[in-house]
């Protein structure tokens, strides 16, 4: 498909906004464990998406076929309307630089400093910065966006559980991305921390102009942040909309959601 | 019938890891020769390998040396051939116990750390950060230990076999006054290329076995920490195994061109 046949598609679609992210009939199983039975997702230009789905569900999945991690056993996946089973490895390494990630667990690197840690994304990704000869300056500019300037050379082990996925935070943000892919970042931290981390994604949204897809299971957060909400239920988006309209729904699978 | 049928998986799935490593024995020498090279992290890695294991191969050299002197000196009395005491303890510790002895005490050492630290990188998805920003894990994490395990046992081997050799000719000057001089004449008297060149080729191919598959093992480890736990046991369990197979395959290429 050539650009302009894209660009031409997604202003049918909707006028205002350019589409992020969008899948198409996402398929995707593990021998018997059919997780994702075509689940569609779009993502518009500096919009925050919520996706909730019980343990389990496959949004990690979901997320990890959106940046390459995992192939989809079928589906169309489009990140910034480029096909990404279509790109090699360079151009997909270029993408990458656009779009953020933060993991599960943080996934700090335990070998390095936090430091380290933040310089570790701009070692490959020089084409969009230049050759940067002292990152000093971006490490402290990240670190200061979360709050933690003064762990630079600390060891992730010396950090805590919110600190971590602080690091984490900033380890994504220093490449300035566009779209920032959020897999539970309040999980396993107490309501304050939970609250300070989505205040975080709210600042980070309002100073980057980033667009989010965040996933989560705590309604919380989702009430906070969400503009608009997928379900994943079944491997398919059960349901969609606002948190408001969603709420208001009988279904009862949607109920188990909102206790 | 039980019984039969795991020994039969059991084969079968020591064919399949054999086939699995292979295939990533294949993406190891597709990945060391394409750019970007890892330069600083390899000396790292060669750094943290050769530190962590210098003091336990110079005792164990140590140790070598000396038992081996200590348990064959009476038999070569009885015969009343002490004077060949240098030379054959020379040729039996470079030849092969020397070789093969530090390379499984890496094994222990160097292989399972490799399996543990990749294997909870890869259970913490480090790995897969990695990845998504943009550094071909692979080359980083496996290219760069593969290559230092390959540069740097023979490194160690080459210290471990002077070291036995100090420890032999402690107990020849304790029990025989030979001195440090003539003791070492006719070491280097004793030893031909023959012997010195085989036996360093074969400890570049145990550093390889030995990195290749700790990161094997570390690389698709299972999730969760039990699959830590195993990667880093069988790391050890299979390189171990492969170091005996590769000694006896140079050993017999090694009677070919050399005729021991
Ligand atoms: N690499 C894998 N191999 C086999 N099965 C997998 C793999 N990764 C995930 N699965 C399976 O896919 C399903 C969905 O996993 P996933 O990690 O996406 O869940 P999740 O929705 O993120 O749950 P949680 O909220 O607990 O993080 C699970 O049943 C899991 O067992
Ligand atoms: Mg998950």
């Amino acid at each position: 498909m050539t650009r302009e046949q894209n660009i031409s598609q997604s202003i049918e679609e909707k006028p205002s906004k350019r589409i992020m992210l969008d899948i198409k009939g996402l398929f995707k199983s593990f021998e018997d464990n059919h997780v994702l039975n075509g689940f569609n997702l779009k993502l518009h230009e500096g919009e925050n998406l919520v996706i909730m789905g019980k343990s389990g569900s496959g949004k990690s999945v979901m997320i990890k076929c959106l940046v390459g991690l995992m192939q989809p056993d079928s589906g169309e996946i489009q990140v910034m309307g480029k096909d990404i089973s279509k790109l090699n490895q360079t151009e997909l390494d270029d993408l990458r630089t656009e779009i953020g990630f933060l993991f599960q667990g943080s996934a700090l690197y335990d070998s390095m400093t936090v430091r380290e840690n933040l310089e570790f994304p701009l070692r490959r990704h020089k084409k969009k910065f230049g050759d940067i000869k002292d990152t000093t300056a971006l490490v402290t500019e990240a670190l200061d966006s979360v709050g933690l300037a003064h762990t630079m050379d600390l060891m992730p082990s010396e950090l805590s559980g919110g600190m971590k996925r602080r690091v984490a935070l900033a380890r994504t943000l220093i490449l300035k991305p566009k779209i920032i892919l959020y897999d539970e970042p309040t999980s396993g931290l107490d309501p304050i921390t939970s609250k300070e981390i989505i205040e975080l994604m709210k600042n980070i949204q309002k100073k980057y102009k980033t667009s989010s897809l965040i996933i989560t299971h705590d309604v919380d957060c989702a009430r906070v942040v969400s503009e608009r909400m997928i379900l994943l239920v079944d491997g398919i988006n059960y349901a969609e909309g606002s948190f408001k309209e969603l709420s208001e729904l009988s279904d009862k699978k949607i109920r188990a959601f909102f206790k | 019938m039980p019984k039969v049928i795991t020994i039969k998986t059991r084969i079968q799935d020591f064919f399949i890891e054999i086939g699995e490593l292979s295939i990533f024995t294949g993406r190891f020498f597709k990945e060391v020769f394409s750019r970007p090279f890892e330069f600083k992290e390899l000396i790292k890695q060669c750094y943290n390998i050769g530190n962590k294991s210098l003091l336990l191969v110079a005792v164990t050299g140590f140790i070598i040396g000396l038992v081996i002197t200590l348990q064959t000196r009476p038999t070569l009395q009885e015969f009343g051939a002490e004077s060949w005491m240098p030379s054959m303890v020379s040729i039996s510790i470079i030849r092969e116990i020397g070789p093969v002895i530090i390379a499984l005490i890496c094994a222990g050492k160097v292989g399972s750390g490799i399996g543990a630290e990749l294997g909870s990188m890869r259970v913490t998805e480090q790995i897969d950060a990695m990845e998504v920003s943009g550094t071909n894990p692979f080359k980083y994490l496996v290219v760069t230990r593969v290559l230092a395990c390959t540069f740097m046992l023979p490194v160690l081997v080459i210290f471990g076999d002077t070291i036995a050799l100090y420890g032999s000719y402690i107990v020849e000057n304790l029990k025989g006054e030979v001195s440090f001089v003539l003791y070492f004449n006719k070491v280097f008297n004793a030893l031909e290329f023959g012997d010195i060149i085989p036996a360093t080729i074969k400890t570049f191919f145990f550093g390889y076995a030995i990195g290749i598959v700790g990161c094997f093992k570390g690389y698709y480890c299972k999730k969760g920490t039990a699959g830590v736990g195993i990667a880093a046991n069988s790391a050890v369990v299979f390189s171990s195994l492969l170091l005996f197979i590769i000694d006896f395959i140079a050993v017999f290429i090694t009677d070919i061109f050399f005729e021991i």
